[in-house]
């Protein structure tokens, strides 16, 4: 569970993020949506620390974020998986090296485990003899399940993800909101997933936040987002033709 | 970073030997006068390649070379979110991805710099051997004259500090990217830009302090 308390964040004198309260649950996908631009990444990005807020707390299971020193959140750190928007593997590192990386850099397992672990991870998010290929050799729907499991390999107990199906077909887009979605309930994970896309939000919205104009807008489940009487929200939503076509069903 | 170091050499070879032939002939080019001792030609080739052109002009064609590729290897990994990445996993990434990069190019600039003196005088060995202005026996002369060990000394101070000119500054540069693509290659030839004037000044600086 992550407590987010009236954060706020401006870079200069352009304040994105407005007085945001927000709780993450354990064991679902908690989904933020918005417009773009409208301040997904740069609360996620504050959520784990890549960005200092302004003020306001993040409570990691109690422990408070902001006030801690480098060391501090290192051991929370190692408790966070993070798959980027655009995957961001180490492009010099095969996709082994690059699963293998926070294995090596924070388990106390031998070499053998950790190839095991490694290609455990991998075989999780259904890649197999692909270890010794770079990340410029895959698709971007393999890089993404690459990063995928490069995020679990620790066994995170918080997992982010900033728009996991972007750039994808709609058909991969939704084998990618599945399994993280296994992912999550398999290992109880408290999960943040980032997306404009209502695809993933009608398959994966248990906790929807509706991000407007860097304030925190909306929140519900599902159901309720498609019944919902909020103006921005409803523009939102039934952006699309199809959906409103679904609407007018 | 090792293999930066290995990439350059034959491009270091290359430059310094037609450096060391073209600095002979030149100055056997201008003392013509019979006063003059030819042994001259080789002293002049020897002192302008331990207290220059290996230290100073090698030094900035590396920083060309190295200096963009970091800032473009770094400038990357910043705009793709590899060093997010990287943050997020506790890592302090300024030092996990900088600090190898400087101690590397503290041990294998000075071994290139040395590598460059020795063919570049090889250079104007050559040119003394084929070329009917000079002998080789004034050349080697020449190469003897009035050596000093401080010479080398002095060429390796400059050069600690150009190596970690080379590195420092486009590494700073490339983890500074913000954007997109374009703004790796503007940080890329910023870095080489900056690099180069920053190892001008020192080497200003250093000559007036050691020589004087
Ligand atoms: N490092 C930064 N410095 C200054 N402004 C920034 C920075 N990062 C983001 N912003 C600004 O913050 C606002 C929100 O950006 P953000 O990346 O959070 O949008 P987003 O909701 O994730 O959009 P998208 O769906 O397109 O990814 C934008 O107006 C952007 O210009
Ligand atoms: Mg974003």
């Amino acid at each position: 569970m992550i407590e987010v308390k009236n954060i706020n964040k401006s870079f200069g004198d352009k304040q994105i993020l407005h007085d945001i309260s927000v709780d993450f649950k354990q064991g679902e996908i908690n989904l933020i949506i918005g417009a773009s631009g409208s301040g997904k990444s740069v609360l996620t990005k504050c959520i784990v620390g890549l960005h200092e807020v302004d003020n306001g707390s993040i409570e990691y299971d109690g422990r408070d974020f902001t006030k801690m020193n480098f060391k501090a959140r290192k051991t929370i750190r190692k408790e966070i998986g993070m798959l980027f928007q655009g995957s961001a593997l180490f492009d010099s590192l095969t996709v082994e090296e690059n699963v293998k990386f926070p294995l090596e850099m924070y388990s106390q397992k031998s070499e053998e485990e950790i190839l095991d672990r490694v290609n455990f991870c991998l075989q999780r998010v259904d890649l197999v003899n692909i270890n010794h290929l770079y990340p410029a050799e895959l698709s971007g729907g393999m890089q993404k399940r690459v990063g995928i499991a490069r995020a679990i390999a620790l066994n995170p107990s918080y997992l982010f993800c900033d728009e996991p199906n972007s750039g994808l077909d709609p058909r991969t887009g939704i084998v990618i909101d599945n399994l993280i979605q296994e992912i999550t309930q398999e290992y109880n994970i408290t999960t943040i997933a980032v997306t404009h896309d209502m695809n993933s939000v009608m398959e994966t919205g248990e906790n929807i936040n509706f991000i407007y104009k860097g304030k925190n807008w909306w929140n519900g489940n599902k159901e309720d987002v498609l019944k919902t009487d909020n103006e921005e929200l409803n523009d939102f939503v039934y952006s699309s033709k199809i959906m409103q076509k679904f609407r007018n069903l | 970073m090792m293999s930066l170091g290995i990439g350059s050499l034959g491009l270091v070879a290359i430059i310094s030997m037609f450096m060391g032939a073209v600095v002979t002939l030149q100055t056997a080019a201008n003392l013509s006068n019979p006063l003059l001792p030819a042994y001259l030609i080789g002293y002049a080739t020897r002192e302008s390649f331990l207290l220059e052109m290996a230290p100073t002009v090698m030094s900035l064609i590396l920083a060309g070379k190295i200096g963009s590729n970091i800032a473009s290897e770094i400038g990357t990994m910043r705009i793709t979110e590899q060093i997010d990445a990287l943050e997020i996993m506790g890592i302090n990434s300024a030092s996990y991805l900088i600090f190898p990069k400087i101690v590397a190019a503290l041990c294998f600039i000075p071994i290139i710099v040395i590598y460059s003196m020795c063919l570049g005088i090889l250079g104007g060995f050559i040119v003394a051997m084929y070329s009917s202005g000079m002998t080789i026996e004034d050349y080697i002369t020449g190469l003897r004259y009035d050596f000093k060990v401080f010479s080398i000394i002095y060429a390796m101070i400059k050069t600690v500090f150009f190596a970690f000119v080379i590195t420092s500054v486009p590494s700073y540069h490339g983890y500074y990217t913000r954007g997109g693509a374009l703004e790796i290659g503007r940080s890329s030839t910023k870095s080489v830009v900056y690099s180069s004037i920053v190892i001008l000044i020192i080497n200003y600086v250093l000559t007036q302090l050691l020589l004087l």
